[in-house]
């Protein structure tokens, strides 16, 4: 069975996933983790999860294309340049 | 070369020199499946014990260099394969899963208890170290539980732990120890064939 490991660099951070280990139940995923992703002190704390645990999402309907949901919907960019140039255009106006 | 001061070898130094040598012995046995281990994982787990086994050695031999006017690695590697004080269940190659895993539950066993007297004793060296290698040997004792939940049903691992029990005994008792196997002196040879290629007090 493989098991996904996530590790904590320091106290308060986020868990980050750090690989995978195979293994024939929790008892040797567990020993195998602290093994390959503790052994050094290098982790704050493990977690260890069943690969089958994990429910993975990856498909997203937007079939309205509701732009205005996310935040790519408002294009601040060539807005911004816009604006930019034109405060550059008042400033050499002025002098 | 033998020096006149490993005969009168105090108490304590005998005590330590027989932990020790167990666990360099076993150290190398373990050290052995580095590669060949049916898979990956049982490759870094065994190299991993291993290399504890040897650094409990190093601090055993070091208690017992102070106690002997000598050094660890003098007491490491220039004795003569008869002046080890190691216990034959050690010494044995065992390039068998089930017989390797048998021997790990056997030992692990034995040096538990054994470590429990030596946590206890009187002497504050003796037991603060001790301690220290016991709080690593938690790991080493869940590994073998780990495979012994395993491996308990399996017919062939059953004849294993029958077979290598009555070595056993003497690792917690060593007045049971009453000489080699033909294994240690190949071993040491091996063992000490590069230090042995240099003059004696060679620096490295």
């Amino acid at each position: 069975m493989i098991y996904e490991v996530f590790r904590q660099e320091r106290k308060g951070q986020a868990f980050q996933h750090a690989g995978s280990i195979e293994a024939p139940d929790e008892r040797f995923a567990q020993w195998y983790a602290r093994e390959q992703y503790g052994r050094r002190g290098e982790s704050e704390a493990l977690w260890v999860v069943a690969r089958e645990s994990i429910m993975r999402i990856e498909e997203f309907v937007d079939e309205l294309n509701r732009n205005y949901h996310r935040v790519d919907g408002y294009p601040l960019k060539e807005k911004l340049k816009e604006a930019r140039e034109r405060a550059a255009a008042r400033t050499q106006a002025s002098t | 070369m033998v020096s006149p001061v490993f005969r009168r070898v105090s108490e304590r130094a005998q005590l330590l020199l027989g932990i020790a040598d167990d666990e360099l012995i076993l150290g190398w046995r373990d050290s052995e499946w580095t590669g060949i281990a049916p898979f990956l994982e049982e490759d870094v787990a065994f190299s991993s014990i291993a290399q504890n086994e040897i650094g409990h050695a190093r601090a055993l031999y070091e208690l017992a260099a102070r106690d002997l006017d000598t050094t660890a690695d003098d007491l490491a590697f220039d004795r003569e394969p008869d002046e080890y004080r190691c216990a034959r269940l050690v010494e044995l190659r065992l390039p068998s899963w089930e017989h390797t895993i048998a021997r790990h539950v056997l030992y692990e066993q034995a040096d538990a208890a054994r470590l429990e007297r030596l946590k206890a004793s009187g002497d504050a060296e003796v037991a603060g170290l001790a301690a220290k290698i016991d709080r690593e040997e938690v790991y080493h004792r869940l590994h073998a539980e780990m495979w012994f939940e395993r491996l308990k049903d399996e017919p062939r691992f059953t004849a294993a732990l029958d077979e290598l029990r009555p070595l056993a005994e003497a690792v917690l008792d060593p007045s049971l120890r009453d000489g080699h196997t033909p294994e240690l002196a190949e071993l040491w040879d091996e063992m000490t064939s590069v230090r042995r290629s240099q003059p004696t007090g060679t620096t490295w």
